[in-house]
C-alpha cells in the first residue's frame, strides 16, 4: 500500500520538517491520481483522512504541542487536510464521469424501431359532418332535436299534410314495419320531419331547431341508400319569411363549405308540408374533377324548403293566424360526399376498415367555428 | 312528363328555343330533367335507296343489296333482314358510324366471302324502338342522302319535365304551354274545341249507379258512339309525336286516347261498341269481380273500386285501365267513347291496392280539369272521324260537373309576409289573372282559381303562384337576429353524452361504423330479436328484413367482411338504435364496441388476444367519458345469451342494465365465421344516470403524506374481487383513498378451492401525519372487516 510505505519512510514519530509534509502531500496526490476506480479512491481517502489515516495522525499530534507551536502547525496541517479532501472530491467527479460515459457508450437502442402499437381510432365522416352542421346552426341559435326511427304514420305523413292516398306518398318509397299486436302499423321514417311535428306538439313558439338523424327509403344506387342521414331545420316565429330562409341557408353554405361567398338559385317546387315550396341550388364549378363553390357555371342541388303549410301548423296545435315559419332539409351523407370527395353513398355503410381509416376523422378533431370546421 | 318542342309549339306561339324554354320551365317550378335532341344523335345516318336486293351467293338467309346513298356511287351491303327488298328506302350507316345500340364503330366487313360496306339499320339498332324483326322502311318521299332523322320524324328536341304531385294541370303539353304563356314566354294559341254534332241518338244508355255515400267516385260520365269506323294506323304526325315521347303507336283508335291524355291531360277510353253487351254504367265493383286488363294481367277488384261495366261484366277499371275484352282491334267497326270524371283519392287508393300504374291513373290522381270532360270527348270524336271515318251519335251525359268554384280571401300583403318579396298589388293581380284566376274585390281580394287548379286552396298557395311567376330570384336575403343574448347549450345532455362517447372510443383506437338498422332475421334471433313485431313488410333485400335488437350483429357482420378482405385485428364501434319492439319509441340508443383478433403484433410483445378485460376497460372508459367521473355501479357475473356465460358481466343500477361486456358466445362467433378471439360491450346510453352537476366542488389537496399498505388475503375461490375491495373500503371510509388489486393467485401454497388476492390500500390523512401505531390500528381493522365480510384470512 502506498500509505504504508509513506509511514515507513517518513518516520512520523521523529519530527516534522517542512519537506516531509510536502513529500507526504505529493505521495497522497500521486495515490489519488493513481486510483483507477471509486473503490481505490475510497481506500486512498481512508489511509489519508480516515481515523487512522496519515493526515488524521498528523492532526492528532497537535494536542501535545505548545500553544505557539500548535498555532503554527495547526494551520499547516488543516490546510493539508483541506487540499487532500478537495483533491479526492475532484478525482471522484472525474471517475464518476468516466463510469457514466462508459455506461452511456454501451446503452444504445435502434430508435427506428416502431413503438408499442396503439390502434388509431376514427370518427365516421357522417358523425363529423353532423358535428360540423351542429356547430354552424348552434351559432345561428338553433337547438338540436331528435326522434325515433320507427314512426307513426300520422307524424311521418298525415300531420305533415300528406293524407293516406295523396300521390306525394309515392315519392317516399316507404318501409313499413309489420303490423303490431295492437293492430297498429308504423313506418321507418322517410325523413326527419316527424321530429318537427313532435317538437311543435310539445313546444310553443318561438321554435328554432335542427333535426338530424337516420331516414329510410326503399331505394338503392350510387346516390341513394335505403338508410341515409338527413338534417332538417324548422323556425317558427311571428315574423319569418323566404328572405330569412335564404339568409340562413347562405350563412350555412358559407360556413360549411368554408368560402366567403356563395350564390344560390331558388326554384319553385312542391312539398306537401310547405307552401310556398322552394328548392335551392348552389353555384359551383365541377371542372377539373373537383367541386368548388361560389364560382363556375354549374348548379348543385342543395336543399328543399318552404314556408310551413298552415295546415301543418294547425295539425300541430300552432295558430297559423299568429305564427308562421319555414323549414328546410338536406342530406348529411350528401354534404359529406361533396365536402370530402366520397363518390358512392353505399360505401358509408359497408364498414370497410380501409374506407373508415381513409375518410374517418381523428378523435380530437372536433369541428369548431373558431378553428375552421375542417381544421 | 315528356314532350317535343314542335308539339309544344302547336299550343304556344313563341320564338324561344329549347334552352330558353327549359330555363323558364325550371324557373316556374316545372323542373327540366333532360333535353334530348334525338336528331343530333342520329346525324350520321342517311336515307338509302335499295337499288337491288339479291340472294347472297353463299348464304340462304342473307341478301346482297346495292344501296344508293346519294353520293352517286352505290355501295354493296350484306343484309340479313327478311324485309330488305328492291326499291325500298332505309336508314343507312356508313363505315365509321357509331351504332347507338352497341356503341361500336361500324367497319367494312366481309360476310360469307362478300364485302359489305355499310349497314341498313333496324329500329333497335338506333335505339328508337324495340323493333328488330327487320330493317326500318322509310316513306317513299324520303330524300336519298339526306339525314335519316328528318324522315324518321326525330328532328325535334324532347324535353322531360318532373311534374310535382300538385300540378295535375301540367301533365299535358297544353297545360305546360298555358303555364309558360302565363309566365310571359309566348302566347297560347290553341283553338277552342269545336263540338261535333251527333247524327243519331246514342244507342248505348249510360248510368251512374252509386249510393249517396259513394257517388263522389264518379260524378260525371259522358259518352257517345261512332259507327262505321275503319281502324288502321294513325296519321304520321300522331305516330311521330307518340314515338318522340317514348310511346308505341298501335292503331288510330288506341292512339287517339294516348294523344289526348298527353296533349290535354284528359284520359278517356275507346271501347269496341260491339263487344259491350247492353248499356254502360259506372258503379263500384263487386268484391272478387275480375277483369283482364289491357296490360294482359287479370285484376281482382273489391267494392271500394270504381269501374265501368256493361250489363254483364266489367270493362274498365275506372280511370286506370281498360279491359282486353272490349278493346279496339283492326276489325272494330263501331266504338263507344267514354269520358268521365273520377275521384282522385279513390283512384289513388285503387291503383295502390292493385299496384297498377298507368298514364290515366297518373293524371286522375293528380286531378284533371272537371270542365274538360265533354270537351275531351268532342276532341276525340273529331280525331276519330278524321282518321277512321264513321258517323257520330249524340252525346249522352250522366251526372254533372263536380263543383269546383271556390273563392279565397287574399290580402296582397301576404306575399310580403310569407315570401319576403315586395310585389306591387297590380302586379299580383296581373300574375293571378294571367294564370287563369278570377280576381275580384278590393282588400282582401276574392280570388277564384281556374277549374284546372284543384291544388290551390289557401292564401299560401296564391303566394306561391305569385312568387314563382314574379321570380324567386328577387327574394332578398334577410338576416335573422339570434334569439338569446347568452348562448344556451344546443345539445341535450343525452346528445352531449353520445358525442363524448364517440370521441372517447375513437381515442381508444376504435373505428366508428354506421350500419343498416335492418339485418338478417336469423342474426336478429341470435340476439334476442327476430320476432314478427320487428319484421319489415317490404325489406329492400330478403336478408335485410329485421329491425336489429342489438348493434353487435352489425359489428360482427362488419368484422366478418373485413376479415374476408384480409384484416384480422379490428376495433369497431357504432352508436345507434337497437329495437326492443316495432313501436315508435321502442328503441334504445346503444354504444357498442367489438374487438377482434390477437391485438396488434409488435416486437415489444405487448399484444394479447381480445378478452373480457379489454371489453371491461373499454366499457368503463366510455362510462367515465359519458358521466364525467368513474362509474361506481356494481358489476355482476354473466350478461346476455350471446356472451360467453363465464366470461361476461353486467353493470346495473337496481333493475336497470347500464352496460354489458365480455367475450362472445362460441355459437355467435361460429355464426359470423370468426375463428379469432372477440370481446364486446354494449352500453345503453339512455339508461345512464344524468350527470349530477356539471360544476366542480371546492377541493384542497391534503398536505399530509399518504401511505400505502399491502394485504394478501386467502379466500374461497368464489369470493369476487369486488366483494373484497368493497369490504376494505368500508373499514375506514374517511382515510382509505383507493384500493388496488395487484395480485390474484391460485395454486401451490394455497389450499384447494381457495385463492390469494392481494390489494394495495392507500391511506390519505387529512388532519395530521399518521403514526406507525395509528397505521397498525387501521390495518388490523381492515383485516377484521374483510374477514367478517368474506371469510378471508391474511396470507402468512
Amino acid at each position: 500500500m502506498a500509505v504504508a510505505k509513506l509511514r515507513d519512510s517518513t518516520g512520523f514519530e521523529t519530527g516534522f520538517p517542512m519537506s516531509d509534509i510536502q513529500v507526504l502531500e505529493r505521495q497522497i496526490r500521486d495515490a489519488i491520481a493513481g486510483a483507477a476506480d471509486e473503490a481505490a479512491l475510497e481506500s486512498v481517502r481512508v489511509s489519508a483522512l480516515g481515523k487512522k489515516g496519515a493526515v488524521s495522525e498528523l492532526l492528532k499530534t497537535l494536542g501535545s504541542m505548545t500553544p505557539d507551536e500548535r498555532r503554527e502547525k495547526g494551520a499547516l496541517f488543516n490546510a493539508l487536510r483541506d487540499r487532500v479532501a478537495e483533491a479526492i472530491a475532484a478525482r471522484k467527479t472525474v471517475l464518476e464521469k468516466e463510469v457514466l460515459d462508459a455506461r452511456l457508450a454501451f446503452e444504445r437502442v435502434d430508435v427506428t424501431l416502431p413503438p408499442r402499437p396503439q390502434a388509431a381510432g376514427t370518427v365516421h365522416p357522417v358523425s363529423q359532418v353532423l358535428d360540423e352542421v351542429t356547430a354552424i346552426f348552434a351559432d345561428l341559435g338553433f337547438a338540436v332535436a331528435e326522434g325515433p326511427d320507427v314512426e307513426y304514420d300520422d307524424y311521418n305523413f298525415t300531420k305533415l299534410n300528406i293524407p293516406p292516398d295523396h300521390p306525394a306518398r309515392q315519392m317516399h318509397d316507404t318501409f313499413y314495419v309489420a303490423k303490431q299486436a295492437d293492430g297498429s302499423r308504423h313506418v321507418l321514417r322517410t325523413h326527419t320531419s316527424p321530429v318537427q311535428v313532435r317538437t311543435m306538439l310539445k313546444q310553443s313558439p318561438p321554435i328554432r331547431i335542427i333535426s338530424p338523424g337516420r331516414a329510410y327509403r326503399v331505394d338503392s344506387d350510387a346516390t341513394h341508400s335505403p338508410m341515409f342521414h338527413q338534417f332538417e331545420g324548422l323556425v317558427i316565429d311571428e315574423v319569418t319569411h323566404l328572405g330569412h330562409l335564404k339568409w340562413v341557408l347562405e350563412e350555412f353554405c358559407k360556413a360549411f363549405f368554408e368560402v366567403d361567398a356563395v350564390e344560390m338559385r331558388a326554384r319553385p317546387s312542391f312539398f306537401p308540408f310547405t307552401e310556398p315550396s322552394v328548392e335551392w341550388d348552389l353555384r359551383c364549378d365541377r371542372s377539373g374533377g373537383q367541386i368548388k363553390f361560389g364560382q363556375g357555371n354549374d348548379w348543385l342541388e342543395l336543399a328543399g324548403s318552404g314556408m310551413v303549410h298552415p295546415r301543418v301548423l294547425e295539425n300541430c296545435g300552432i295558430d297559423p293566424a299568429r305564427y308562421q315559419g319555414y323549414a328546410f332539409g338536406g342530406g348529411i351523407d350528401r354534404l359529406a360526399m361533396l365536402k370530402y370527395a366520397i363518390p358512392d353513398i353505399r360505401s358509408f355503410f359497408e364498414s370497410d376498415l380501409r374506407w373508415l381509416r381513409h375518410y374517418g376523422f381523428a378523435a380530437l378533431d372536433v369541428p369548431t367555428l373558431d378553428g375552421g370546421l375542417s381544421g | 312528363m315528356k314532350f317535343s318542342l314542335s308539339w309544344l309549339k302547336d299550343h304556344l306561339d313563341t320564338d324561344a328555343g329549347a334552352a330558353a324554354i327549359a330555363d323558364k320551365l325550371t324557373g316556374i317550378g316545372l323542373e327540366v330533367e333532360s333535353v334530348e335532341d334525338a336528331g343530333a344523335q342520329l346525324k350520321d345516318f342517311v336515307v338509302g335507296y335499295v337499288v337491288s336486293a339479291e340472294k347472297h351467293p353463299n348464304a340462304d338467309k342473307l341478301k346482297l343489296c346495292v344501296v344508293d346513298t346519294g353520293t352517286g356511287s352505290p355501295v354493296q351491303v350484306v343484309c340479313g333482314a327478311p324485309n330488305a327488298h328492291t326499291g325500298m328506302k332505309g336508314v343507312f350507316a356508313r363505315p365509321g358510324t357509331v351504332i347507338p345500340a352497341s356503341g361500336e364503330v361500324l367497319k367494312i366487313g366481309t360476310i360469307r366471302g362478300v364485302e359489305s360496306r355499310g349497314m341498313l339499320c333496324s329500329g333497335r339498332e338506333l335505339l328508337i324502338s324495340d323493333d328488330h324483326d327487320g330493317i326500318i322502311e322509310l316513306a317513299d318521299d324520303a330524300k336519298v342522302g339526306e339525314p335519316a332523322s328528318k324522315a324518321l320524324g326525330l328532328t325535334d328536341a324532347v324535353i322531360d319535365v318532373a311534374i310535382t304531385p300538385n300540378r295535375g294541370d301540367c301533365t299535358s303539353v297544353y297545360g305546360i304551354a298555358r303555364d309558360l304563356a302565363a309566365a310571359g314566354l309566348g302566347k297560347l294559341k290553341t283553338p277552342p274545341v269545336k263540338p261535333v254534332a251527333g247524327k243519331f241518338p246514342c244507342p248505348k244508355k249510360i248510368a251512374l249507379n252509386f249510393t249517396p255515400e259513394s257517388k263522389s267516385a264518379c260524378p260525371l260520365f259522358a259518352g257517345r258512339v261512332v259507327r262505321g269506323v275503319k281502324n288502321g294506323p294513325s296519321p304520321k304526325w300522331v305516330r311521330d309525336r307518340l314515338k318522340a315521347i317514348g310511346l308505341r303507336p298501335i292503331s288510330a283508335l288506341v292512339d287517339v286516347s294516348n294523344l289526348i291524355a298527353h296533349d290535354r291531360g284528359r284520359p278517356l277510353h275507346v271501347y269496341d261498341a260491339d263487344k259491350l253487351r247492353g248499356n254502360v254504367q259506372a258503379r263500384l265493383a263487386k268484391d272478387g269481380e275480375r277483369i283482364l286488363a289491357l296490360d294482359g294481367k287479370t285484376y281482382i277488384l273489391d267494392s271500394e273500386m270504381c269501374v265501368i261495366a256493361d250489363d254483364v261484366s266489367v270493362h274498365d277499371i275506372g280511370g286506370i285501365m281498360g279491359g282486353e275484352e272490349s278493346g279496339c282491334c283492326e276489325t272494330t267497326a263501331n266504338v263507344f267513347i267514354e269520358a268521365a270524371y273520377f275521384d282522385p283519392v279513390r283512384i289513388a287508393a285503387t291503383g295502390r291496392k292493385l299496384q297498377l300504374q298507368s298514364d290515366a291513373r297518373y293524371r286522375f290522381e293528380r286531378g284533371v280539369d272537371p270542365e274538360f270532360v265533354v270537351g275531351g270527348l268532342e276532341l276525340a270524336t273529331r280525331f276519330i272521324l278524321d282518321w277512321c271515318g264513321g258517323e257520330p251519335s249524340e252525346i249522352v251525359v250522366a251526372g254533372a260537373i263536380p263543383p269546383w268554384r271556390r273563392a279565397i280571401r287574399f290580402s296582397p300583403a301576404t306575399v310580403k309576409r310569407l315570401g319576403g318579396l315586395d310585389v306591387p298589388r297590380d302586379k299580383i293581380v296581373r300574375i293571378l289573372t294571367n294564370l287563369g284566376f278570377t280576381v275580384e274585390g278590393a282588400n282582401p281580394l276574392q280570388v277564384i282559381p281556374p277549374s284546372w287548379r284543384g291544388d290551390i286552396d289557401g292564401p299560401a298557395d296564391l303566394v306561391e303562384e305569385v312568387v314563382r311567376i314574379f321570380g324567386l330570384e328577387h327574394v332578398p336575403s334577410v338576416p335573422m337576429s339570434r334569439p338569446h343574448a347568452i348562448a344556451r347549450p344546443v345539445l341535450t345532455p343525452a346528445q352531449k353524452r353520445a358525442r363524448l362517447v364517440r370521441r372517447a372510443l375513437a381515442a381508444r383506437g376504435f373505428n366508428e361504423t354506421i350500419s343498416f338498422t335492418f339485418i338478417p332475421r336469423a342474426d336478429a334471433q341470435l340476439f334476442g330479436g327476430g320476432d314478427d313485431a320487428r319484421q319489415l313488410e317490404n325489406p329492400i333485400a330478403a336478408d335485410l328484413d329485421a329491425l336489429r335488437p342489438s348493434l353487435l350483429p352489425s359489428l360482427l357482420a362488419a368484422a366478418e367482411c373485413n376479415i374476408a378482405r384480409g384484416t384480422s385485428d379490428l376495433m369497431l364501434f357504432e352508436i345507434g338504435a337497437a329495437f326492443d319492439n316495432g313501436m315508435p319509441g321502442g328503441q334504445q340508443t346503444v354504444a357498442a364496441g367489438l374487438r377482434v383478433g390477437q391485438g396488434l403484433r409488435s416486437w415489444t410483445k405487448s399484444s394479447h388476444p381480445a378478452d373480457t378485460f379489454d371489453a371491461k376497460a373499454d366499457m368503463l372508459a366510455v362510462l367515465e367519458a359519458a358521466a364525467g367521473s368513474p362509474m361506481t355501479a356494481p358489476v355482476k357475473a354473466g350478461a346476455a345469451p350471446w356472451y360467453h356465460p363465464g366470461r361476461s358481466g353486467t353493470l346495473a343500477l337496481g333493475p336497470k342494465v347500464l352496460a354489458r361486456f365480455g367475450e362472445l358466445h362460441p355459437k355467435v362467433l361460429a355464426r359470423f365465421a370468426l375463428k379469432v378471439p372477440a370481446s364486446a360491450f354494449e352500453i345503453f346510453l339512455e339508461a345512464l344516470p344524468e350527470p349530477k352537476s356539471k360544476g366542480k366542488t371546492s377541493f384542497a389537496p391534503s398536505p399530509y403524506q399518504a401511505v400505502e399498505r399491502d394485504f394478501a388475503f386467502v379466500v374461497e375461490a368464489k369470493v369476487t374481487a369486488e366483494e373484497i375491495v368493497r369490504a376494505v373500503k368500508s373499514a375506514e371510509r374517511a382515510l382509505i383513498e383507493s384500493v388496488t388489486v395487484f395480485d390474484v393467485y391460485e395454486g401451490k401454497g394455497i389450499p384447494e378451492g381457495k385463492k390469494s388476492l392481494a390489494v394495495a390500500v392507500r391511506l390519505q390523512p387529512r388532519e395530521k401525519t399518521l403514526t406507525d401505531a395509528e397505521i397498525d390500528v387501521v390495518a388490523q381493522k381492515i383485516v377484521a372487516v374483510v374477514a367478517k365480510a368474506t371469510g378471508a384470512t391474511l396470507r402468512s
